[in-house]
C-alpha cells in the first residue's frame, strides 16, 4: 500500500490518516455540542488567569 | 536581500499583532471574561503553535532521516492521544476541575484535589528543573536551521536567536496573543503543505518516492544494520537496540508523554466550554498530521533526494591521519559540512552520493536544514524559516510561561510555603526562574551540542523524549487518577508520583546507555557505563529499554497498591472536586 511493502509502515500511515479522520468527522458531529453557560467560578478563574499573564 | 525583506515583513506582521493584542485586548482570556465569541480556527491554530515546534519538525524530521517512516507510528499516537483522546477525554474534566478548583498549573491542579502541598511544590520543581531540557531541544533545531540557511557557525546562530527569544519574552512574548499564535499556526500549515507537495513532486510522485526509498535498504551503512535497522521504509529489526530507541523512546515516550505534559493541561482550562474543545479536535487532528506526518515522510525521503542529485550537490570525502599514522576517508558528505581545510585534513570532490545521515556528517539535526538549504528554491528557505522560527517562538513562550509559574507560584509560593499571592518576592522569583530557566536552556543547547554534535545521536528527539517520558512517569498515574476516580488517596498519589520520578532518574543514570553513558556517574562509582549493560531477558534489552517503559507502569503500580492500603481523602472534599463532573 501507498508503495511501502512492509505491513509495519503502511499501516502506520493509514492509521495516521484514519484518526485524522476520526478527528474531523467528531469534530464535525460535535461542532456545536458541549456549550456550558459561563458559570461564576470559571469568570473568576479566568479573571485570575489574566491576572497572573500580567505578572508575567 | 529577499530574506532580509521576507523577515523584516513577518517581524512587521508579528509586531504589529502583539500591538493590536495590548490595544484592543483580544487575548484569549479577554475574550473569554467579556463572553465573547473566538472562531475556532483562530483557537485551534494557536493550540497547534503552542505544541509543534522546531523539535517536531528538525528534531524528530531528522530522526525520520536515520529510522525511516516507522516515525509515523508517533504521528498515529501525536494524532489519537495527544489530540483526539487528551481532547475529549481529559479535556473537558480538566478544565471543569481545574475551574472549580481554582487552579491555574497543572502542578496546583495536581495538589489541590490530593490536598497535598508538597505534591505541588515537588512537581513544580521537577518541571522548572527538567522543562529547560525540551526548551533547549527546539532552541537547537531553530539555531541548526538558521545556520544552515545563514552559512554561520552554529554557536554564531544559537546566541543569535537565544538574543531573539530574550527580547521576545521581555517585549511581553510571553502573553498569549491568540492573533500572534494563529498567525504563526497558519504560515507553519502553509510552509508544511508545501513542504509535501514540493518534495513527493520532485520524487516523482507518492509511490514513486516511497518505491525509491525502500530500493535504498541496501545502502543503510554496516554501523545502522548492526543496531537492527533494516531500511527506512522497514521497522528496526525487532528486539533490536535501533527498535527499542524507536519504540520506546521515540513513538511511546513522546507518544504518551504528551498526555500529561503541563502546558497542554493548563491550555484546556483556558477553552471557554467542552465545545470548543470539541472544535479543536477537529482542526487539531488535520495540523497534527501536517506538521508531524510531513516532516517524518519528508524526513525520511531526504535519504532519496541526497542520494539522486550528485549533479546537482557537491559531496567531498574528508582524509583525516589518525594518531597511529592511518589515514582514515569519511563517507561522501555535502561540502558544507566538511571542516575547514587544515594541515593533516584532505578534503577531495567525490563522484558518489550519501544517504542523509551522511550527508550531513552524522549531524541528524542538521538533516532537514539541509534538505531544506539544498533541495528546495531559495525562497521556499526564507519562507520555511518563518515556519520555524514561528513554531519555535510560540512554543518557546508557552515553555517560559510554564518554568516562571512552576518555581514561583508552586515551588515558592505552595510547595515552600513563602510569598502570598500577588506578593512581590513571588513575582520576584517568577522572573528570576524565567531568567534563570533561558540562560540554562541554552547553556544546555551550547553543551548538548558540543557533547554530542556529529556523533550520530539524534539530540533533538532525545532530549524531548526524556521531558515528555518524565512527565508521563511522574505526573499521568495521579493526574489519571485524580480525573477519573475518587479512590486514589493522598498517599497513593504522593508514592506514585515519587517512583516515577526517581525510578526514571535512576535509570537514566544508571541503566540506558545513551544517558548513563554521557553522564559518566554510572562508570564512576561501578566501574561500567550502564549497571545493565549488555544484558538481555528474552527480546528485553535491558540498556536500551527507555525509563518510561520502567517508570511508568511502576509508578501506575505503585499508586494503586497504596491507594488501596490507605485512607481515601475526605468525602466532602472529594464531592467538592468532581461538583459537576460526575
Amino acid at each position: 500500500m501507498f508503495g511501502i511493502e512492509a505491513p509495519s509502515i503502511w499501516l502506520a500511515y493509514l492509521l495516521c490518516v484514519l484518526s485524522t479522520v476520526l478527528c474531523v468527522v467528531y469534530g464535525i458531529i460535535n461542532w456545536n455540542r458541549g456549550r456550558g453557560e459561563i458559570k461564576p467560578e470559571d469568570k473568576t478563574w479566568l479573571e485570575e488567569e489574566k491576572e497572573i499573564e500580567e505578572s508575567l | 536581500m529577499l530574506t532580509y525583506i521576507i523577515v523584516v515583513f513577518y517581524f512587521g506582521i508579528i509586531a504589529f499583532l502583539g500591538w493590536k493584542g495590548y490595544r484592543t485586548t483580544t487575548g484569549a482570556l479577554d475574550y473569554m471574561v467579556g463572553g465573547r465569541k473566538i472562531h475556532p480556527y483562530i483557537m485551534a491554530m494557536s493550540y497547534g503553535a503552542t505544541f509543534i515546534s522546531t523539535s517536531a519538525i528538525v528534531g524528530f524530521g531528522g530522526a525520520a532521516g536515520v529510522f525511516g517512516m516507522g516515525l509515523l507510528w508517533l504521528t498515529f499516537l501525536n494524532i489519537f492521544f495527544g489530540i483526539f483522546l487528551a481532547f475529549v477525554v481529559f479535556g473537558s474534566r480538566t478544565r471543569q476541575m481545574g475551574h472549580h478548583l481554582d487552579a491555574h498549573t497543572f502542578p496546583e491542579l495536581l495538589g489541590i484535589r490530593y490536598k497535598s502541598r508538597f505534591i505541588q511544590g515537588f512537581s513544580g520543581l521537577v518541571i522548572f528543573l527538567f522543562m529547560p531540557l525540551y526548551t533547549a531541544a527546539v532552541i537547537i533545531g531553530a539555531a541548526k536551521f538558521l545556520s544552515a540557511q545563514f552559512g554561520i557557525p552554529y554557536e554564531v546562530s544559537l546566541f543569535g536567536f537565544s538574543t531573539i527569544v530574550a527580547i521576545y519574552v521581555i517585549m511581553g512574548g510571553l502573553k498569549g496573543v491568540m492573533y500572534t499564535d494563529a498567525f504563526q499556526g497558519s504560515i507553519m500549515l502553509l510552509g508544511m503543505i508545501f513542504l509535501i507537495f514540493f518534495t513527493y513532486n520532485r520524487l516523482g510522485g507518492v509511490v514513486p518516492s516511497h518505491r525509491a526509498l525502500t530500493d535504498m535498504g541496501g545502502l543503510v551503512p554496516p554501523p545502522l544494520r548492526a543496531g537492527g535497522h533494516q531500511g527506512w521504509t522497514s521497522m528496526p529489526s525487532f528486539g533490536s537496540p535501533m527498535w527499542w530507541t524507536l519504540v520506546s523512546t521515540i513513538i511511546m515516550g513522546v507518544g504518551i508523554g504528551v498526555l500529561a505534559l503541563p502546558q497542554l493541561v493548563v491550555r484546556f482550562m483556558t477553552v471557554r466550554s467542552k465545545r470548543e474543545l470539541n472544535r479543536a479536535v477537529l482542526i487539531g487532528g488535520i495540523f497534527i498530521l501536517m506538521m508531524t506526518g510531513v516532516a517524518f515522510v519528508v524526513g525520511s525521503l531526504t535519504n532519496v533526494y541526497f542520494h539522486r542529485n550528485i549533479d546537482n550537490l557537491e559531496f567531498v570525502t574528508v582524509t583525516t591521519v589518525t594518531e597511529a599514522g592511518e589515514p582514515v576517508t569519511s563517507p561522501p558528505m555535502l561540502a558544507a559540512f566538511a571542516p575547514d581545510p587544515a594541515p593533516g585534513v584532505e578534503i577531495r570532490p567525490s563522484e558518489t552520493s550519501s544517504i542523509a545521515l551522511l550527508a550531513a556528517n552524522r549531524d541528524v539535526d542538521s538533516i532537514i536544514p539541509a534538505y531544506i538549504r539544498h533541495g528546495l528554491p531559495r525562497w521556499f528557505g526564507v519562507v520555511f524559516m518563518l515556519t520555524l522560527l514561528a513554531a519555535a517562538m510560540s512554543t518557546i513562550s508557552s515553555q517560559f510561561h510554564a518554568m516562571g509559574t512552576s518555581i514561583g507560584r508552586d515551588f515558592y509560593e505552595k510547595g515552600l510555603g513563602r510569598g502570598r499571592r500577588r506578593a512581590y518576592s513571588s513575582v520576584l522569583v517568577t522572573k528570576a526562574g524565567i531568567f534563570l530557566g533561558i540562560v540554562l536552556s541554552v547553556f544546555l543547547g551550547y553543551w548538548l551540542e558540543l557533547t554530542f554534535g556529529g556523533t550520530g545521536m539524534e539530540i533533538i528527539a532525545r532530549g524531548t523524549a526524556i521531558f515528555f517520558g518524565l512527565c508521563a512517569s511522574t505526573f499521568l498515574a495521579m493526574y489519571f487518577g485524580g480525573l477519573f476516580t475518587r479512590r486514589i488517596t493522598r498517599a497513593g498519589a504522593i508514592a506514585g508520583m515519587m517512583t516515577g520520578f526517581f525510578v526514571s532518574a535512576f535509570w537514566l543514570l544508571f541503566v540506558h546507555m545513551a544517558e548513563s553513558r554521557a553522564l559518566r556517574l554510572s562508570q564512576y562509582l561501578f566501574g561500567r557505563p550502564s549497571l545493565l549493560e549488555g544484558v538481555r531477558t528474552g527480546f528485553i534489552f535491558w540498556q536500551e529499554v527507555d525509563p518510561l517503559f520502567v517508570a511508568f507502569p511502576l509508578a501506575v503500580i505503585v499508586t494503586i497498591v497504596v491507594s488501596l492500603a490507605t485512607r481515601p481523602l475526605p468525602r466532602e472534599h472529594l464531592d467538592y472536586c468532581f461538583e459537576g463532573i460526575g
